[in-house]
Protein backbone atom coordinates (compact mmCIF):
# COMPACT_ATOMS: atom_id res chain seq x y z
CA UNK A 1 0.00 0.00 0.00
CA UNK A 2 1.90 2.97 1.25
CA UNK A 3 5.56 3.33 0.63
CA UNK A 4 7.02 6.70 1.31
CA UNK A 5 5.31 7.14 4.59
CA UNK A 6 6.38 4.97 7.43
CA UNK A 7 5.63 5.40 11.06
CA UNK A 8 8.11 6.25 13.75
CA UNK A 9 7.52 2.95 15.45
CA UNK A 10 9.07 1.06 12.57
CA UNK A 11 12.14 3.18 12.71
CA UNK A 12 12.47 2.90 16.43
CA UNK A 13 12.32 -0.83 15.84
CA UNK A 14 14.95 -0.68 13.15
CA UNK A 15 17.21 1.45 15.29
CA UNK A 16 16.76 -0.94 18.13
CA UNK A 17 18.35 -3.84 16.37
CA UNK A 18 20.87 -1.72 14.55
CA UNK A 19 22.53 -0.41 17.68
CA UNK A 20 24.67 -3.23 18.94
CA UNK A 21 25.39 -1.59 22.25
CA UNK A 22 21.77 -1.59 23.23
CA UNK A 23 20.23 -4.77 24.59
CA UNK A 24 17.77 -5.99 22.03
CA UNK A 25 14.26 -5.90 23.35
CA UNK A 26 12.84 -9.33 22.71
CA UNK A 27 9.33 -8.34 23.68
CA UNK A 28 9.44 -5.56 21.12
CA UNK A 29 10.62 -7.66 18.27
CA UNK A 30 7.98 -10.23 19.01
CA UNK A 31 5.37 -7.54 18.97
CA UNK A 32 6.73 -6.33 15.67
CA UNK A 33 6.61 -9.75 14.16
CA UNK A 34 3.05 -10.21 15.30
CA UNK A 35 2.13 -6.96 13.62
CA UNK A 36 3.21 -8.26 10.26
CA UNK A 37 6.70 -6.77 10.27
CA UNK A 38 9.04 -9.26 8.72
CA UNK A 39 12.06 -7.13 9.51
CA UNK A 40 12.63 -8.48 12.98
CA UNK A 41 12.61 -12.16 12.19
CA UNK A 42 15.69 -13.94 13.37
CA UNK A 43 16.98 -10.75 14.94
CA UNK A 44 16.19 -11.47 18.53
CA UNK A 45 19.76 -11.52 19.64
CA UNK A 46 22.81 -9.56 18.75
CA UNK A 47 24.81 -12.75 18.31
CA UNK A 48 22.67 -14.03 15.45
CA UNK A 49 23.01 -10.65 13.80
CA UNK A 50 26.78 -10.81 13.96
CA UNK A 51 26.77 -14.26 12.47
CA UNK A 52 24.52 -13.02 9.70
CA UNK A 53 26.89 -10.23 8.88
CA UNK A 54 29.90 -12.48 8.84
CA UNK A 55 28.34 -15.06 6.56
CA UNK A 56 27.22 -12.25 4.28
CA UNK A 57 30.71 -10.86 4.20
CA UNK A 58 32.10 -14.24 3.27
CA UNK A 59 29.64 -14.65 0.44
CA UNK A 60 30.63 -11.23 -0.90
CA UNK A 61 34.36 -11.77 -0.82
CA UNK A 62 34.03 -15.16 -2.44
CA UNK A 63 32.17 -13.77 -5.42
CA UNK A 64 34.42 -12.56 -8.21
CA UNK A 65 33.26 -9.99 -10.70
CA UNK A 66 33.27 -12.50 -13.56
CA UNK A 67 31.00 -14.76 -11.53
CA UNK A 68 28.67 -11.81 -10.97
CA UNK A 69 28.63 -11.14 -14.69
CA UNK A 70 27.76 -14.74 -15.49
CA UNK A 71 24.92 -14.70 -12.99
CA UNK A 72 23.65 -11.40 -14.36
CA UNK A 73 23.35 -12.97 -17.79
CA UNK A 74 20.87 -15.49 -16.46
CA UNK A 75 18.50 -12.71 -15.32
CA UNK A 76 16.09 -10.78 -17.56
CA UNK A 77 16.23 -7.00 -17.80
CA UNK A 78 12.80 -6.81 -16.18
CA UNK A 79 13.93 -8.91 -13.22
CA UNK A 80 16.95 -6.72 -12.63
CA UNK A 81 14.90 -3.52 -13.00
CA UNK A 82 12.32 -4.73 -10.53
CA UNK A 83 14.93 -5.66 -7.93
CA UNK A 84 16.63 -2.32 -8.47
CA UNK A 85 13.30 -0.54 -7.87
CA UNK A 86 12.75 -2.48 -4.65
CA UNK A 87 16.16 -1.54 -3.32
CA UNK A 88 15.57 2.12 -4.23
CA UNK A 89 12.25 2.06 -2.37
CA UNK A 90 13.77 0.33 0.65
CA UNK A 91 16.53 2.91 0.91
CA UNK A 92 14.10 5.80 0.45
CA UNK A 93 11.93 4.46 3.27
CA UNK A 94 14.91 4.35 5.60
CA UNK A 95 16.12 7.73 4.48
CA UNK A 96 12.81 9.37 5.41
CA UNK A 97 14.06 9.34 8.98
CA UNK A 98 17.71 9.75 8.06
CA UNK A 99 18.51 6.32 9.43
CA UNK A 100 21.77 4.90 8.06
CA UNK A 101 21.26 1.74 6.00
CA UNK A 102 23.30 -1.43 6.48
CA UNK A 103 24.25 -3.64 3.59
CA UNK A 104 23.17 -6.65 5.65
CA UNK A 105 19.65 -5.22 5.86
CA UNK A 106 19.44 -4.59 2.14
CA UNK A 107 20.56 -8.13 1.43
CA UNK A 108 18.31 -9.74 3.98
CA UNK A 109 15.10 -7.85 3.30
CA UNK A 110 15.31 -6.94 -0.36
CA UNK A 111 18.09 -8.62 -2.32
CA UNK A 112 17.31 -12.10 -0.98
CA UNK A 113 17.83 -14.59 -3.82
CA UNK A 114 19.54 -11.85 -5.86
CA UNK A 115 22.33 -11.46 -3.31
CA UNK A 116 24.90 -12.95 -5.65
CA UNK A 117 24.44 -10.04 -8.07
CA UNK A 118 24.44 -7.43 -5.29
CA UNK A 119 27.26 -5.29 -6.77
CA UNK A 120 25.56 -5.03 -10.15
CA UNK A 121 22.17 -4.13 -8.68
CA UNK A 122 23.76 -1.54 -6.38
CA UNK A 123 25.51 0.03 -9.36
CA UNK A 124 22.11 0.59 -10.96
CA UNK A 125 20.61 1.78 -7.68
CA UNK A 126 23.37 4.36 -7.27
CA UNK A 127 22.90 5.56 -10.85
CA UNK A 128 19.14 5.91 -10.38
CA UNK A 129 19.57 7.90 -7.18
CA UNK A 130 21.88 10.32 -8.96
CA UNK A 131 20.00 10.66 -12.23
CA UNK A 132 16.40 10.66 -11.01
CA UNK A 133 16.47 11.87 -7.43
CA UNK A 134 19.60 14.00 -7.34
CA UNK A 135 20.82 11.96 -4.37
CA UNK A 136 24.12 10.26 -3.76
CA UNK A 137 24.42 6.94 -1.97
CA UNK A 138 27.54 7.13 0.17
CA UNK A 139 29.17 4.37 2.19
CA UNK A 140 30.03 6.04 5.48
CA UNK A 141 31.34 2.96 7.21
CA UNK A 142 33.33 0.67 4.95
CA UNK A 143 33.91 -1.93 7.67
CA UNK A 144 30.25 -2.53 8.51
CA UNK A 145 29.02 -1.35 5.10
CA UNK A 146 26.70 1.40 6.23
CA UNK A 147 25.20 3.81 3.70
CA UNK A 148 23.45 7.15 3.85
CA UNK A 149 21.76 9.18 1.14
CA UNK A 150 23.07 12.68 0.70
CA UNK A 151 21.71 15.49 -1.36
CA UNK A 152 23.69 16.27 -4.48
CA UNK A 153 21.73 19.42 -5.23
CA UNK A 154 22.77 22.73 -3.82
CA UNK A 155 20.19 23.78 -1.25
CA UNK A 156 18.28 26.97 -1.93
CA UNK A 157 18.36 28.90 1.31
CA UNK A 158 15.46 31.18 2.04
CA UNK A 159 13.31 29.08 -0.24
CA UNK A 160 9.82 29.42 1.19
CA UNK A 161 8.27 26.61 -0.81
CA UNK A 162 7.77 23.27 0.83
CA UNK A 163 8.22 24.77 4.25
CA UNK A 164 7.28 22.25 6.87
CA UNK A 165 8.44 21.54 10.37
CA UNK A 166 11.49 19.94 8.78
CA UNK A 167 12.60 23.20 7.24
CA UNK A 168 12.73 25.08 10.53
CA UNK A 169 14.95 22.30 11.79
CA UNK A 170 17.15 22.64 8.72
CA UNK A 171 17.45 26.31 9.58
CA UNK A 172 18.50 25.54 13.14
CA UNK A 173 21.01 22.97 11.93
CA UNK A 174 22.39 25.49 9.44
CA UNK A 175 22.90 28.04 12.22
CA UNK A 176 24.77 25.51 14.38
CA UNK A 177 26.92 24.35 11.47
CA UNK A 178 27.82 27.95 10.71
CA UNK A 179 28.82 28.60 14.33
CA UNK A 180 31.12 25.58 14.22
CA UNK A 181 32.55 26.52 10.83
CA UNK A 182 33.20 30.13 11.75
CA UNK A 183 34.91 29.06 15.00
CA UNK A 184 37.35 26.88 13.14
CA UNK A 185 35.64 23.49 13.02
CA UNK A 186 35.11 22.67 16.67
CA UNK A 187 33.29 24.47 19.50
CA UNK A 188 32.40 23.80 23.09
CA UNK A 189 28.74 23.11 23.54
CA UNK A 190 28.31 26.14 25.81
CA UNK A 191 29.19 28.37 22.83
CA UNK A 192 26.40 26.84 20.79
CA UNK A 193 23.83 27.08 23.59
CA UNK A 194 24.75 30.71 24.30
CA UNK A 195 24.44 31.68 20.65
CA UNK A 196 21.08 29.94 20.40
CA UNK A 197 19.90 31.77 23.53
CA UNK A 198 20.64 35.05 21.74
CA UNK A 199 18.34 33.80 18.98
CA UNK A 200 15.68 33.11 21.66
CA UNK A 201 16.08 29.35 21.38
CA UNK A 202 16.44 28.02 24.93
CA UNK A 203 18.04 24.56 25.03
CA UNK A 204 16.36 23.74 28.33
CA UNK A 205 12.83 24.65 27.24
CA UNK A 206 10.26 23.18 24.89
CA UNK A 207 10.40 25.17 21.67
CA UNK A 208 7.31 25.67 19.51
CA UNK A 209 8.98 24.39 16.33
CA UNK A 210 11.83 22.25 17.66
CA UNK A 211 10.32 20.62 20.74
CA UNK A 212 13.12 19.56 23.07
CA UNK A 213 15.97 21.61 21.57
CA UNK A 214 18.78 19.87 23.40
CA UNK A 215 17.47 16.46 22.40
CA UNK A 216 17.05 17.53 18.77
CA UNK A 217 20.58 18.90 18.58
CA UNK A 218 22.53 16.33 20.58
CA UNK A 219 20.55 13.24 19.59
CA UNK A 220 18.64 13.65 16.34
CA UNK A 221 21.16 15.79 14.46
CA UNK A 222 23.88 13.45 15.69
CA UNK A 223 21.99 10.35 14.62
CA UNK A 224 21.48 11.93 11.19
CA UNK A 225 25.27 12.36 11.01
CA UNK A 226 24.86 16.10 10.67
CA UNK A 227 26.70 16.85 13.92
CA UNK A 228 29.26 15.15 16.08
CA UNK A 229 28.83 15.59 19.82
CA UNK A 230 31.81 14.30 21.74
CA UNK A 231 32.95 14.52 25.34
CA UNK A 232 36.10 16.55 25.83
CA UNK A 233 38.58 14.27 27.63
CA UNK A 234 39.63 15.02 31.23
CA UNK A 235 36.97 17.60 31.92
CA UNK A 236 35.37 17.95 35.33
CA UNK A 237 32.55 18.83 35.25
CA UNK A 238 32.06 16.98 31.99
CA UNK A 239 32.13 19.14 28.88
CA UNK A 240 31.17 18.32 25.31
CA UNK A 241 32.13 19.79 21.95
CA UNK A 242 30.48 19.94 18.53
CA UNK A 243 31.93 19.24 15.10
CA UNK A 244 30.40 18.80 11.68
CA UNK A 245 29.07 15.29 11.08
CA UNK A 246 29.81 13.22 8.01
CA UNK A 247 26.53 14.05 6.32
CA UNK A 248 27.07 17.78 6.75
CA UNK A 249 30.62 17.48 5.43
CA UNK A 250 29.38 15.94 2.20
CA UNK A 251 26.08 17.78 1.84
CA UNK A 252 26.65 21.35 2.92
CA UNK A 253 28.54 23.78 0.73
CA UNK A 254 31.00 25.75 2.86
CA UNK A 255 31.32 28.56 0.35
CA UNK A 256 27.56 29.06 0.34
CA UNK A 257 27.58 29.07 4.11
CA UNK A 258 30.32 31.69 4.13
CA UNK A 259 28.41 33.79 1.61
CA UNK A 260 25.35 33.58 3.84
CA UNK A 261 27.29 34.65 6.94
CA UNK A 262 29.03 37.45 5.01
CA UNK A 263 25.70 38.83 3.90
CA UNK A 264 24.48 38.83 7.49
CA UNK A 265 27.55 40.82 8.53
CA UNK A 266 27.55 42.91 5.37
CA UNK A 267 31.14 41.99 4.53
CA UNK A 268 33.06 40.23 1.79
CA UNK A 269 33.54 36.47 2.21
CA UNK A 270 37.28 37.03 1.65
CA UNK A 271 37.52 39.00 4.91
CA UNK A 272 37.38 35.68 6.80
CA UNK A 273 40.73 34.50 5.47
CA UNK A 274 40.87 31.11 7.14
CA UNK A 275 37.26 30.16 6.38
CA UNK A 276 37.51 31.44 2.82
CA UNK A 277 40.58 29.35 2.24
CA UNK A 278 38.92 26.24 3.59
CA UNK A 279 35.69 26.82 1.69
CA UNK A 280 37.46 27.29 -1.62
CA UNK A 281 39.98 24.47 -1.32
CA UNK A 282 37.84 21.74 0.21
CA UNK A 283 35.56 20.06 -2.30
CA UNK A 284 31.98 21.00 -1.53
CA UNK A 285 28.87 19.37 -2.94
CA UNK A 286 28.70 22.00 -5.70
CA UNK A 287 32.00 20.89 -7.16
CA UNK A 288 30.97 17.26 -7.29
CA UNK A 289 28.57 17.92 -10.09
CA UNK B 1 11.50 8.93 -26.23
CA UNK B 2 12.22 10.05 -22.71
CA UNK B 3 13.29 13.62 -22.07
CA UNK B 4 16.21 13.55 -19.64
CA UNK B 5 15.75 15.05 -16.20
CA UNK B 6 17.64 18.19 -15.23
CA UNK B 7 18.62 19.58 -11.85
CA UNK B 8 15.31 21.47 -11.88
CA UNK B 9 13.30 18.24 -12.12
CA UNK B 10 15.35 16.63 -9.36
CA UNK B 11 14.93 19.62 -7.10
CA UNK B 12 11.16 19.57 -7.65
CA UNK B 13 10.99 15.84 -6.99
CA UNK B 14 13.01 16.14 -3.79
CA UNK B 15 10.64 18.77 -2.44
CA UNK B 16 7.66 16.58 -3.33
CA UNK B 17 9.29 13.70 -1.48
CA UNK B 18 9.65 15.80 1.66
CA UNK B 19 5.98 16.68 1.98
CA UNK B 20 4.30 13.95 -0.06
CA UNK B 21 1.57 16.35 -1.14
CA UNK B 22 1.57 19.93 -2.38
CA UNK B 23 -1.15 22.38 -3.30
CA UNK B 24 -1.22 23.44 -6.97
CA UNK B 25 -0.30 27.12 -6.53
CA UNK B 26 2.60 26.15 -4.29
CA UNK B 27 3.74 23.61 -6.87
CA UNK B 28 3.71 26.39 -9.47
CA UNK B 29 5.89 28.60 -7.30
CA UNK B 30 8.20 25.68 -6.65
CA UNK B 31 8.34 24.93 -10.37
CA UNK B 32 9.27 28.54 -11.08
CA UNK B 33 11.95 28.54 -8.38
CA UNK B 34 13.37 25.25 -9.60
CA UNK B 35 13.68 26.55 -13.14
CA UNK B 36 15.10 29.91 -12.11
CA UNK B 37 18.04 29.85 -14.48
CA UNK B 38 16.16 28.70 -17.58
CA UNK B 39 14.67 31.39 -19.75
CA UNK B 40 12.02 29.24 -21.41
CA UNK B 41 10.73 26.39 -19.32
CA UNK B 42 7.96 23.89 -19.88
CA UNK B 43 4.47 24.05 -18.47
CA UNK B 44 4.08 22.48 -15.03
CA UNK B 45 2.20 19.41 -16.26
CA UNK B 46 4.76 18.73 -19.00
CA UNK B 47 7.51 19.26 -16.46
CA UNK B 48 5.91 16.68 -14.16
CA UNK B 49 5.46 14.28 -17.09
CA UNK B 50 9.22 14.22 -17.53
CA UNK B 51 9.65 13.29 -13.87
CA UNK B 52 6.90 10.67 -14.05
CA UNK B 53 8.52 8.94 -17.02
CA UNK B 54 11.67 8.47 -14.95
CA UNK B 55 9.74 7.47 -11.83
CA UNK B 56 7.75 4.79 -13.61
CA UNK B 57 10.34 2.00 -13.21
CA UNK B 58 10.25 2.67 -9.46
CA UNK B 59 6.44 2.32 -9.43
CA UNK B 60 6.09 5.89 -8.28
CA UNK B 61 4.15 8.78 -9.77
CA UNK B 62 3.20 12.40 -9.13
CA UNK B 63 -0.57 12.54 -9.49
CA UNK B 64 -3.00 15.44 -9.43
CA UNK B 65 -6.30 15.49 -7.57
CA UNK B 66 -8.76 17.74 -5.78
CA UNK B 67 -9.04 17.98 -2.03
CA UNK B 68 -12.56 17.34 -0.76
CA UNK B 69 -11.78 19.62 2.15
CA UNK B 70 -10.86 22.85 0.42
CA UNK B 71 -11.61 22.17 -3.25
CA UNK B 72 -8.04 23.02 -4.26
CA UNK B 73 -5.94 20.95 -6.63
CA UNK B 74 -3.04 19.04 -5.12
CA UNK B 75 -0.13 17.05 -6.44
CA UNK B 76 0.68 13.91 -4.50
CA UNK B 77 3.65 11.60 -4.83
CA UNK B 78 2.12 8.15 -4.82
CA UNK B 79 3.41 4.65 -4.79
CA UNK B 80 1.86 2.08 -7.06
CA UNK B 81 3.96 -0.92 -6.12
CA UNK B 82 2.63 -3.94 -4.29
CA UNK B 83 5.89 -5.63 -3.43
CA UNK B 84 7.26 -7.41 -0.42
CA UNK B 85 9.08 -4.24 0.45
CA UNK B 86 5.99 -2.09 0.54
CA UNK B 87 4.08 -4.64 2.55
CA UNK B 88 6.95 -4.75 4.96
CA UNK B 89 6.87 -0.98 5.32
CA UNK B 90 3.35 -1.18 6.62
CA UNK B 91 3.64 -1.69 10.33
CA UNK B 92 -0.07 -2.00 10.86
CA UNK B 93 -1.14 -5.28 12.39
CA UNK B 94 -3.74 -7.39 10.58
CA UNK B 95 -6.54 -6.29 12.88
CA UNK B 96 -5.44 -2.67 12.52
CA UNK B 97 -5.63 -2.96 8.74
CA UNK B 98 -9.02 -4.61 9.09
CA UNK B 99 -10.19 -1.69 11.20
CA UNK B 100 -9.00 0.67 8.46
CA UNK B 101 -10.91 -1.34 5.86
CA UNK B 102 -14.05 -1.25 8.06
CA UNK B 103 -13.64 2.49 8.39
CA UNK B 104 -13.45 2.75 4.59
CA UNK B 105 -16.66 0.64 4.39
CA UNK B 106 -18.41 3.06 6.75
CA UNK B 107 -17.18 6.05 4.75
CA UNK B 108 -18.35 4.52 1.47
CA UNK B 109 -21.78 3.65 2.94
CA UNK B 110 -22.26 7.05 4.54
CA UNK B 111 -24.25 9.94 3.10
CA UNK B 112 -21.60 12.54 3.68
CA UNK B 113 -18.34 10.64 3.26
CA UNK B 114 -17.40 10.45 6.92
CA UNK B 115 -17.47 7.82 9.64
CA UNK B 116 -18.10 8.75 13.26
CA UNK B 117 -15.74 7.51 15.94
CA UNK B 118 -18.71 5.83 17.65
CA UNK B 119 -19.49 3.76 14.57
CA UNK B 120 -15.85 2.82 14.14
CA UNK B 121 -15.65 1.79 17.79
CA UNK B 122 -18.71 -0.39 17.29
CA UNK B 123 -17.11 -2.44 14.54
CA UNK B 124 -14.06 -3.11 16.68
CA UNK B 125 -16.03 -5.88 18.39
CA UNK B 126 -16.73 -7.68 15.14
CA UNK B 127 -13.17 -7.77 13.78
CA UNK B 128 -12.39 -11.18 12.30
CA UNK B 129 -8.66 -11.06 12.96
CA UNK B 130 -8.54 -9.94 16.58
CA UNK B 131 -10.87 -7.82 18.68
CA UNK B 132 -9.70 -4.42 19.79
CA UNK B 133 -10.27 -2.47 22.96
CA UNK B 134 -11.61 1.07 22.85
CA UNK B 135 -8.23 2.49 23.77
CA UNK B 136 -6.51 0.50 21.02
CA UNK B 137 -9.02 1.69 18.44
CA UNK B 138 -8.40 5.29 19.43
CA UNK B 139 -4.68 4.72 19.21
CA UNK B 140 -4.91 3.18 15.73
CA UNK B 141 -7.17 6.00 14.50
CA UNK B 142 -4.64 8.47 15.84
CA UNK B 143 -1.88 6.79 13.87
CA UNK B 144 -3.96 6.64 10.71
CA UNK B 145 -4.46 10.40 10.99
CA UNK B 146 -0.78 10.98 11.72
CA UNK B 147 0.24 8.87 8.73
CA UNK B 148 -2.20 10.87 6.60
CA UNK B 149 -4.57 8.08 5.71
CA UNK B 150 -7.50 9.75 7.43
CA UNK B 151 -8.57 13.24 8.40
CA UNK B 152 -10.39 13.90 11.63
CA UNK B 153 -12.84 16.70 12.30
CA UNK B 154 -14.83 16.77 15.55
CA UNK B 155 -14.85 12.99 15.94
CA UNK B 156 -15.72 12.28 12.31
CA UNK B 157 -13.22 10.58 10.05
CA UNK B 158 -12.85 11.15 6.32
CA UNK B 159 -10.36 9.88 3.78
CA UNK B 160 -7.45 12.23 3.32
CA UNK B 161 -6.73 13.87 -0.02
CA UNK B 162 -3.53 11.93 -0.41
CA UNK B 163 -5.28 8.66 0.45
CA UNK B 164 -7.95 9.25 -2.22
CA UNK B 165 -5.40 10.22 -4.87
CA UNK B 166 -3.20 7.25 -4.04
CA UNK B 167 -5.90 4.63 -3.54
CA UNK B 168 -8.40 5.70 -6.21
CA UNK B 169 -7.88 2.60 -8.34
CA UNK B 170 -7.90 0.28 -5.35
CA UNK B 171 -11.11 1.81 -4.02
CA UNK B 172 -12.84 1.53 -7.41
CA UNK B 173 -11.80 -2.13 -7.67
CA UNK B 174 -12.93 -3.05 -4.19
CA UNK B 175 -16.18 -1.08 -3.98
CA UNK B 176 -17.15 -1.04 -7.67
CA UNK B 177 -20.72 0.36 -7.93
CA UNK B 178 -20.81 1.36 -4.27
CA UNK B 179 -18.62 4.38 -4.94
CA UNK B 180 -19.64 7.17 -7.28
CA UNK B 181 -17.72 9.74 -9.23
CA UNK B 182 -18.49 13.40 -8.89
CA UNK B 183 -20.81 14.50 -11.71
CA UNK B 184 -18.81 17.70 -12.17
CA UNK B 185 -15.15 16.64 -11.93
CA UNK B 186 -15.45 12.85 -12.41
CA UNK B 187 -13.14 12.03 -9.49
CA UNK B 188 -14.23 9.75 -6.66
CA UNK B 189 -16.74 11.51 -4.42
CA UNK B 190 -16.99 10.96 -0.68
CA UNK B 191 -17.67 14.23 1.09
CA UNK B 192 -20.47 15.27 -1.26
CA UNK B 193 -24.16 15.99 -1.82
CA UNK B 194 -26.42 13.78 -3.90
CA UNK B 195 -29.49 14.37 -5.99
CA UNK B 196 -32.64 13.08 -4.23
CA UNK B 197 -34.42 12.15 -7.45
CA UNK B 198 -34.48 8.31 -7.21
CA UNK B 199 -33.95 7.96 -10.94
CA UNK B 200 -30.85 10.19 -10.81
CA UNK B 201 -28.94 10.15 -7.53
CA UNK B 202 -25.74 11.74 -8.85
CA UNK B 203 -23.09 12.89 -6.42
CA UNK B 204 -21.22 16.20 -6.42
CA UNK B 205 -18.27 17.11 -4.19
CA UNK B 206 -18.98 19.91 -1.73
CA UNK B 207 -16.39 22.22 -3.33
CA UNK B 208 -17.76 21.34 -6.77
CA UNK B 209 -21.30 22.14 -5.52
CA UNK B 210 -20.04 25.47 -4.26
CA UNK B 211 -18.42 26.28 -7.58
CA UNK B 212 -21.24 25.00 -9.78
CA UNK B 213 -24.12 26.71 -7.95
CA UNK B 214 -22.26 29.92 -7.27
CA UNK B 215 -24.73 32.80 -7.78
CA UNK B 216 -27.61 30.41 -8.58
CA UNK B 217 -30.74 31.45 -6.68
CA UNK B 218 -32.71 28.38 -7.79
CA UNK B 219 -30.26 25.47 -7.87
CA UNK B 220 -31.10 22.49 -10.10
CA UNK B 221 -29.42 19.10 -10.41
CA UNK B 222 -26.89 19.36 -13.21
CA UNK B 223 -28.03 15.96 -14.54
CA UNK B 224 -31.84 15.70 -14.20
CA UNK B 225 -32.68 19.37 -13.54
CA UNK B 226 -34.64 18.43 -10.39
CA UNK B 227 -34.61 20.89 -7.52
CA UNK B 228 -31.29 20.63 -5.59
CA UNK B 229 -32.51 20.30 -2.01
CA UNK B 230 -29.26 20.89 -0.12
CA UNK B 231 -27.75 23.94 1.40
CA UNK B 232 -25.07 25.28 -0.93
CA UNK B 233 -21.77 25.26 0.96
CA UNK B 234 -19.50 28.27 0.82
CA UNK B 235 -15.81 27.66 0.39
CA UNK B 236 -13.07 30.12 1.23
CA UNK B 237 -11.92 32.21 -1.71
CA UNK B 238 -9.48 30.11 -3.69
CA UNK B 239 -6.86 32.69 -4.44
CA UNK B 240 -3.25 31.50 -4.18
CA UNK B 241 -2.61 33.80 -1.23
CA UNK B 242 -5.13 31.87 0.84
CA UNK B 243 -4.03 28.45 -0.19
CA UNK B 244 -1.34 28.26 2.48
CA UNK B 245 -3.75 28.38 5.36
CA UNK B 246 -6.28 26.10 3.74
CA UNK B 247 -3.62 23.52 2.99
CA UNK B 248 -2.62 23.43 6.59
CA UNK B 249 -6.22 22.81 7.55
CA UNK B 250 -6.27 19.56 5.63
CA UNK B 251 -3.23 18.23 7.38
CA UNK B 252 -3.82 16.40 10.61
CA UNK B 253 -3.13 18.87 13.36
CA UNK B 254 -1.99 18.26 16.88
CA UNK B 255 -5.15 19.92 18.14
CA UNK B 256 -7.29 17.34 16.36
CA UNK B 257 -5.64 14.45 18.10
CA UNK B 258 -5.63 16.40 21.30
CA UNK B 259 -9.37 16.83 21.26
CA UNK B 260 -9.80 13.12 20.71
CA UNK B 261 -7.63 12.35 23.67
CA UNK B 262 -9.74 14.62 25.82
CA UNK B 263 -12.93 12.82 24.98
CA UNK B 264 -12.10 9.46 26.45
ZN1 LIG C 1 -16.06 17.03 -8.00
ZN1 LIG D 1 -30.46 14.60 -10.39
Amino acid sequence: MQLLRISDAVFRGLLNFRNGERTPNVAMSQKRRKSGMQISQGRNSRISQDQDDESEDRSFTQTSSSQVQRRMERLTVAQVDRKMAEVVQFILIKDQKKVPIKRAEIVKHVMKEYRDVYPEIMKRVTRTFEQVFGLKLVEIDTKNHVYILINKLEPIFGDQVGMGPGNHRTGLLFVILSIIFMKGGVVKESVVWNTLKKLRVEPGEKHEDFGDVKKLVTEEFVRQKNLEYVRIPHTDPVEYEFRWGQRAETEVSKIRMLQFVSELHDQEPQSWTQQYKEATTVEGPSSQR
Amino acid sequence: MAIPMTESHRRFLQTMMNGGIMEFSKAKILHRNCCEDQSAHAQLDEFIDVINTQLQPMFMQIRKGMSEDDGLQYYALVNMAETDVTRMSSDYADNELELFRKTMDLIVDSENGTASSTDILNCADSLQTKKMKKKEVEHVLNRLVQDKWLNEKRGDYAMSTRCIIEMEQYIRNVYQDLVKSCYICHSLAFQSQSCENPGCGIKVHLPCVARYFKSHTDPQCPACKDYWPHEIPVFPAQSPSQSTSSKENTAPTPSASHSRRKRK
